[in-house]
């Protein structure tokens, strides 16, 4: 047991940080730090600089592309990432689809889409709920039917995040209506430009429009593009999700929250002083620091056993709950940082529309549409109680 | 950077593992606790012979050279049979304090007693008025020709009632809360003029309350510096108050599993309670609690054996405000999810709540170390 890095270690942390110091865009670390939605442009632009580097995916095994970097590498690098207020990648193509299709895929599968993520030529959005199945998410009705080499596929997902850009989808289909729920589910890669699919925005409540319904009219999918068999999906669909509760936990983008909850507790004034002086303030920032720094060792801890070869089971699912609780915790604290001021709230469009702005702190844009956005975080990849019942029987056994 | 055991460490914790499984049974741990010394002579023993009272001391005392990562094997697995032997009292403080600041004479007549079992020791530093805060001292050593004479009260001194010699902080010049100022001192509890008062404390163990009064020791006494000993009190109360939130881990993970059992074999309404989703959940969070516990135990032990700064101090404390409040929250819901069971001395549940809410409270509770890591954040 022991903390600390080795020679090789700290000058692969100095690469790390002078590559973001010198490379990382200004205007996407800017939106980054606020707390803002990337835009797609500059957010696909940064993929593509980090993949020029080969660091888009230090998750995938070297053969397909990834970094073959050591556990406590990839920590560093995810540091530094926090520590620079860069983004990381969306996580639909290189942390969720990107592992299913080297692992389940065919060969051609894997020839043609991995590069495409990497480079980030196709952005892609998840197909998984429906009107009548969130948390009991093997009961979705979306259906395909065999006709030839295609299926044909009908049906409707919710809650689809930035399908809007997106060039291409990963869907769980029914295939078996008669089977058991779980066994008659199929995954395929759908291109979002197959004729009979359409698009509807949801407003969220941050104003902001990052979710959508999508909607399958008769749409013709190639047999090629289903990953793995028929009717195993549920495999490669809880697969996915055991990987996004990994990585779910967004550690050091809260560190970089904790620090700039701190340097604006150093400027707002409050009793004559400042809010950093304010104990109860400061009080609820340490304690969510203290828990932060709980998490953050206890996904060492999780990634030195996988590193090990252990097969974990329902462990990660306490990095999501705990993940999101501190996130929630750390945006409504951010608000709250801002006084009076954390109600003059707009959507970005409306705002940047206007001649006149409001006398606000710079500060103040930001933190509300991150609360409001994040207040998803304890629903979505399973919702906080949905994950304490995956750990009740998995770990517990109850 | 490593978070897994080296192939000694393992032998390590297996020994200690066994050692808990051979002796310390629920029952056999509430007859003991209830015998008058409250713990087990014999067991001191073999814990001598198992070269573990020697363990966390460094070599060039004769000691096995153990880091904090050693001594937090050994604790974890000690708080999963909550032992009462007075390993803390003895080796993680009082001999610490004498290895980090003693002299060579004071080291060598004292140290290999204590690695052989021979010699017992306790600290005494807290005061009616103090607290938590070290460095609130009002017990007095005053300079009387080669030695000094020292008066004051110390409270719940644990095993100052079976400790030969105490390790006692006094103040030998500035104000009362003043870091600077503070000695230590080594006093044999038989010596005229001390007056120990032993008594049981709530998790089964004991304490004593010593009146020093008037009570002259030679120069030989003064352990380090006089008037310098706050900064060794503090990293000595440190790398113990790690050593507790290790052994509050093993205890959480044995009242957790305790637990758990008893919500598969417990029915009421015709089925186990555990298939009941609010109880569920309550399992889980206290599972989840007991898990952030060990990465914090975990990492304060190891950031202890990189080097001891403020950055350490942060991490301990740290370590000690998360854990404080995850035995609070284990022990208190671990007697609620055994209903009537969990309010019997008979059962064993009852004693990790009352060790895991002692171990709250020892050296800082959760307020004062969330407190404490606000002032170097």
């Amino acid at each position: 047991m022991d903390l600390s890095f080795t020679d090789e270690e700290l000058a692969f942390q100095a690469e790390v940080r002078e590559f973001l110091e010198t490379k990382l865009p200004a205007d996407v670390k800017d939106r980054y730090e606020r707390g803002l939605h990337f835009t797609k442009e500059g957010q696909v632009r940064w993929q593509k600089i980090l993949n020029e580097k080969g660091w888009m995916a230090p998750n995938w095994p070297a053969e397909y592309g990834g970094t073959g970097w050591t556990a406590t590498q990839k920590y560093i690098f995810a540091q530094e990432l926090g520590r620079a207020s860069a983004p990381p990648p969306i996580p639909f193509g290189v942390s969720m689809v990107g592992p299913v299709i080297y692992t389940f895929g065919s060969q051609e599968q894997k020839d043609y889409y991995l590069p495409r993520i990497l480079n980030s030529d196709d952005w892609w959005c998840q197909g998984y709920s429906e009107p009548g199945s969130g948390s009991d998410l093997a009961s979705l009705q979306t259906k395909a039917v065999r006709d030839g080499d295609e299926y044909v596929v009908n049906g409707q997902k919710i809650w689809t995040s930035h399908a809007q850009h997106a060039d291409m989808i990963f869907c769980l289909v029914r295939t078996d209506s008669n089977a058991k729920a779980q066994e008659g589910i199929s995954f395929l890669l759908i291109d979002m430009n197959t004729p009979g699919i359409t698009l509807k925005p949801i407003i969220g409540l941050d104003k902001e429009h990052t979710l959508n319904e999508v909607f399958f009219d008769d749409v013709r999918v190639p047999v090629k593009n289903r990953v793995g068999e028929e009717n195993k999906g549920w495999t490669y669909a809880k697969f996915l999700l055991g990987n996004e509760r990994t990585s779910i936990a967004r550690i050091s983008q809260s560190k970089l929250k904790v620090k700039k909850l701190r340097a604006i507790a150093a400027e707002q004034r409050t009793n004559g002083g400042l809010l950093q002086d304010d104990t109860d303030f400061m009080r609820k920032l340490n304690q969510i620091d203290v828990d932060l720094m709980a998490l953050e060792y206890t996904e060492l801890r999780m990634l030195s056993r996988i590193q090990k070869g252990e097969k974990l089971t329902a462990e990660p699912s306490l990095l999501k709950i705990k993940g999101s609780d501190i996130q929630q915790a750390l945006t409504e604290l951010s608000v709250e940082a801002l006084g009076m001021y954390g109600v003059a709230y707009e959507a970005e469009e409306i705002r940047e529309g206007r001649n006149d702005q409001n006398f606000a702190p710079d500060y103040a844009n930001g933190p509300m549409a991150e609360h409001l956005y994040l207040r998803a975080a304890s629903i979505y990849g399973g919702s906080n109680e949905i994950q304490r019942n995956i750990i009740s029987k998995m770990v517990l056994g109850l | 950077m490593d978070f897994e055991l080296s192939e000694e460490q393992v032998l390590l914790k297996d020994s200690v593992d066994r050692f808990v499984l051979d002796n310390y049974g629920a029952d056999d741990r509430l007859k003991l606790s209830q015998t008058e010394l409250g713990f087990s002579r014999d067991h001191w023993k073999q814990m001598a012979e198992l070269g573990w009272l020697g363990m966390a001391f460094p070599e060039e005392v004769g000691g096995f050279g153990g880091g904090a990562v050693e001594t937090m094997i050994m604790m974890e697995s000690m708080g999963r049979g909550l032992v009462l032997e007075p390993f803390v009292s003895t080796v993680l403080l009082g001999g610490a304090l004498i290895a980090e600041a003693g002299s060579a004479e004071q080291i060598e007549s004292i140290i290999p007693s204590v690695i052989e079992g021979n010699l017992m020791l306790a600290f005494a530093y807290a005061e009616p008025q103090s607290r938590f805060n070290l460095n609130d001292v009002e017990t007095t050593a005053t300079k009387s020709g080669d030695g000094y004479v020292l008066s004051g009260t110390k409270s719940v001194v644990y095993h100052g009632g079976t400790a030969d010699k105490v390790v006692v902080s006094a103040r030998t010049s500035g104000g009362s809360r003043d870091a600077e100022g503070i000695s230590l001192f080594v006093v044999d509890t038989n010596a005229s003029g001390v007056d120990v008062r032993s008594y049981q404390t709530v998790d089964g163990q004991r304490a004593a309350d010593i009146r020093f009064d008037n009570v002259s020791v030679g120069a030989d006494a003064l352990l380090g510096e006089e008037g310098k000993a706050a900064p060794v009190i503090e990293k000595i109360a440190d790398r113990a108050t790690a050593a507790l939130c290790a052994e509050a881990v093993g205890a959480m993970a044995a009242a957790n599993e305790i637990t758990n059992e008893y919500l598969k074999t417990r029915k009421q309404f015709g089925i186990p309670i555990g298939k009941f989703q609010v109880l569920q959940h309550r399992m889980v969070d206290m599972y989840m609690e007991a898990e952030q516990s060990k990465s914090m135990a975990d990492m304060a032990a190891m950031k202890l054996d990189i080097g001891y700064s403020d950055e350490t101090k942060r991490a301990v404390s740290a370590a000690k405000s998360q854990i404080g409040k995850a035995c609070k929250f284990v022990g208190q819901q671990s007697v609620q999810l055994h209903g009537g069971m969990g309010m019997t001395d008979e059962y064993s549940i009852g004693h990790y709540f009352k060790r895991l809410s002692t171990i709250e409270l020892l050296f800082g509770n959760t307020d004062y170390h969330l407190n404490r890591f606000s002032a170097l954040s």
